[in-house]
């Protein structure tokens, strides 16, 4: 069931590359360098050094006993993502791109950011690996992730306010684009999420795979071969994609969690695998959000990360074939498992893992005690500490 | 035979080139695209591209997103766009080329979406962000309706790479004049000339260049122009008029521009 290499970048039907003729001489070189470099003894050892020495790799995985007898039922263990340098996930995929950036002689890497997690990952990887870097983020996320604009220009990073379309993740890759159009001989476009044309899907997921492959070490260590249950939020997909595709072939349950906002009845979600239909948009074929003409819809979630209307085509893919369940998750709920693993566990989650935690707690309920679920904890919550307090006022005002 | 080709053998015996104008359709609104298309007919113009806007609109610059962006928020979508192409129709048979993204025909069916817009008029079709390895669906569409396909290359598109699209392609070739999103140049390189070079000589006469992507003076298409085009494309720079013309004098604007722009693909 493993796709180790889609031929053509295809996922099933899904993936591929649609993208202006411009870009195509660029993605070919960049997976004629991937390909050079991934099993590169000297290019493994390196990014090794920089995941380890660097990022904080390998992360814990942690036992939540507390959130587990609290909820009653499966043992909940958390994929401690939120420990890397940075905060997020991030981190793998920014070293591993960087360095294959400086292997190809590209000095100016542009990227784009949703929550700010993959820009302030950005910024690190190329502050440490003498990079320059800019970043382009949707005005609505400058606004509403302050404390990630700032940590960027910090470390040297240039961030571009989109104030296009709807001044979110999809207009800040929109921009990258237009840059990476416009400076395509000097610049590495260092995509965050595993989306966009063959071959970042691909190579996004093997730099993210790091974190699959450490989840089956560390439950040999507790004496199983794989967890029963894997539960990841799903934007782009970058960290549930890391987290299933070493595990496709165990016998696991797995599941990808998209924002349900205020509800997938609304128009106020981004639930594209859950409600989504098939179509093109940054290079790939997949599921969108979009009206029945082809326009793309507006999104929304409290959490900037998975605000997001397309999704990474080999979690299209893992929907049809039935490997994966995709199911949803409410702000509120996701602002109230944020709130739970806090309390119990001392554990601050970024809104984005936030999803996946509520999940858990829902289908842990079901399990029993014997079974082990493991969620991946992409990032951690400092950033999103005003979104939820204002959240919370607004929503006591609300009830009264 | 297509209005296409039917319309660059004319020029080729009135020893002209091609005046290729690219509008946003509904922009300002569809009146002003009609008094639009009215004003390149009168001024000159020997094909009309007609962008129906898309909501993400990458390959595009500043000016062609914000017209995009005022037309699909006054309510511009496929039914409309017939409507108004059927229009057209009724004044002149100028060649009609459509252009917009990929998905707009994926999402509807790419035989659907073409024989639909084919049945009313348009005679070619342009999709900023088909990569020639994409293309099966979509080709098979226009052949199964007689409709252009007219494919992109850009500066960096390799010789054999040109060779290969221009056999995909039907009517014309759209050669994209520099490294960027639409718009206006103010200059351009040396790279610009060695690229028509290098695409004359890979396609051999088989089929006409057309050359776009900010060219927006009667100089710079004289120029482009003497150095092998047989077309120049003009998008922004008409948006950008009508952008600053109040809507009764859009046609005669157009027509003066479309006329000086003219004077440059008349050969001596």
């Amino acid at each position: 069931m493993k796709l180790e290499y889609p031929k053509n970048g295809k996922f099933g039907e899904f993936g591929g590359r649609f993208i202006p003729e411009t870009l195509v001489p660029a993605v070919e070189e960049l997976e004629e360098a991937y390909l050079r470099f991934k099993d590169d003894i000297n290019f493994r050892k390196e990014l090794d050094y920089y995941l380890t020495q660097y990022a904080g790799r390998p992360t814990p995985l942690y036992f939540a006993k507390n959130l587990s007898e609290a909820t009653g039922g499966a043992k909940i263990y958390l994929k401690r993502e939120d420990l890397l340098h940075g905060g997020a996930h991030k981190i793998n995929n920014t070293l591993g791109q960087g360095l294959l950036a400086k292997r190809m002689k590209k000095k100016r890497i542009i990227a784009e950011t949703g929550a700010g997690q993959h820009g302030v990952a950005t910024a690190m990887a190329c502050a440490a690996l003498g990079l320059q870097s800019e970043v382009y983020m949707g005005y609505k996320d400058t606004q509403r992730q302050k404390l990630n604009v700032f940590r960027m220009k910090l470390l040297g990073s240039i961030v571009h306010p989109v104030k296009e379309g709807t001044q979110a993740l999809k207009d800040a890759i929109n921009e990258a684009i237009r840059d990476w159009i416009t400076n395509v001989k000097t610049t590495y476009y260092l995509l965050g999420s595993a989306v966009g044309p063959h071959p970042y899907p691909v190579m996004v997921r093997d730099f993210q795979s790091v974190i699959g492959k450490e989840i089956l070490t560390q439950m040999s260590e507790i004496g199983k071969k794989s967890p029963d249950s894997v539960v990841a939020c799903v934007g782009g997909g970058s960290n549930a994609i890391g987290t299933f595709y070493p595990l496709i072939d165990e016998d696991t349950e797995m599941f990808g969690i998209e924002a349900g906002g205020e509800g997938i009845k609304t128009d106020h979600h981004s639930a594209t695998l859950a409600i989504g239909s098939k179509g093109i948009l940054h290079g790939m074929l997949t599921y969108l959000l979009q009206d029945k003409e082809g326009q793309i819809s507006d999104t929304h979630s409290i959490a900037a990360g998975l605000d997001y209307p397309g999704v990474g085509p080999e979690h299209a893919y893992l929907k049809d074939i039935n490997r994966v369940k995709y199911d949803t998750v409410s702000d509120n709920d996701a602002v109230q498992a944020f709130l739970l693993l806090a309390k119990h566990e001392g554990i601050i989650p970024a809104l984005e893992s936030s999803h996946a935690v509520a999940h858990a707690i829902k289908i842990a309920r079901k399990m029993p005690k014997s079974e082990t679920i493991v969620v991946t904890l992409s990032g951690r919550g400092d950033k999103d500490v005003e979104v939820v307090e204002k959240y919370l006022s607004e929503n006591v005002k609300n009830k009264r | 035979m297509s209005r296409i080709k039917d319309k660059f053998q004319e020029l080729k015996r009135k020893k002209q080139k091609a005046l290729i104008a690219y509008l946003v359709a509904g922009y300002p609104n569809e009146k002003g695209t009609i008094s639009a298309v009215r004003g390149l007919v009168k001024g000159g113009a020997d094909i009309i591209e007609l962008g129906l806007p898309f909501s993400d609109p990458l390959a595009d610059g500043p000016i062609i997103q914000n017209a995009s962006y005022l037309s699909l928020r006054k309510g511009m979508n496929l039914t409309k766009f017939v409507n108004l192409v059927k229009k057209i129709r009724k004044e002149t048979q100028i060649p009609l080329v459509l252009m917009t993204y990929a998905n707009l025909l994926y999402r509807n069916g790419y035989d659907k979406f073409v024989s639909m817009v084919k049945k009313v008029g348009i005679d070619g079709l342009i999709l900023a962000d088909m990569a020639v390895e994409e293309s099966k669906d979509f080709l098979n569409a226009a052949h199964r309706n007689n409709v252009d396909a007219i494919f992109l290359i850009s500066p960096n598109t390799s010789p054999q790479r040109i060779t290969t699209i221009a056999n995909a392609s039907s009517g014309f070739l759209y050669l994209v004049s520099v490294f960027g999103t639409t718009g206006i140049q103010q200059q351009f390189k040396q790279y610009t000339l060695e690229a028509i070079k290098t695409t004359k000589k890979a396609i051999n006469g088989k089929i006409p260049l057309g050359v776009g992507f900010g060219i927006s003076t009667k100089d710079q298409a004289r120029f482009i122009l003497r150095n092998g085009a047989d077309a120049i494309i003009v998008g922004s720079a008409f948006l950008r008029l009508i952008e600053k013309t109040p809507q009764q004098k859009i046609e005669t604007k157009i027509a003066s521009f479309a006329k000086e722009l003219k004077k440059a693909t008349i050969l001596e």
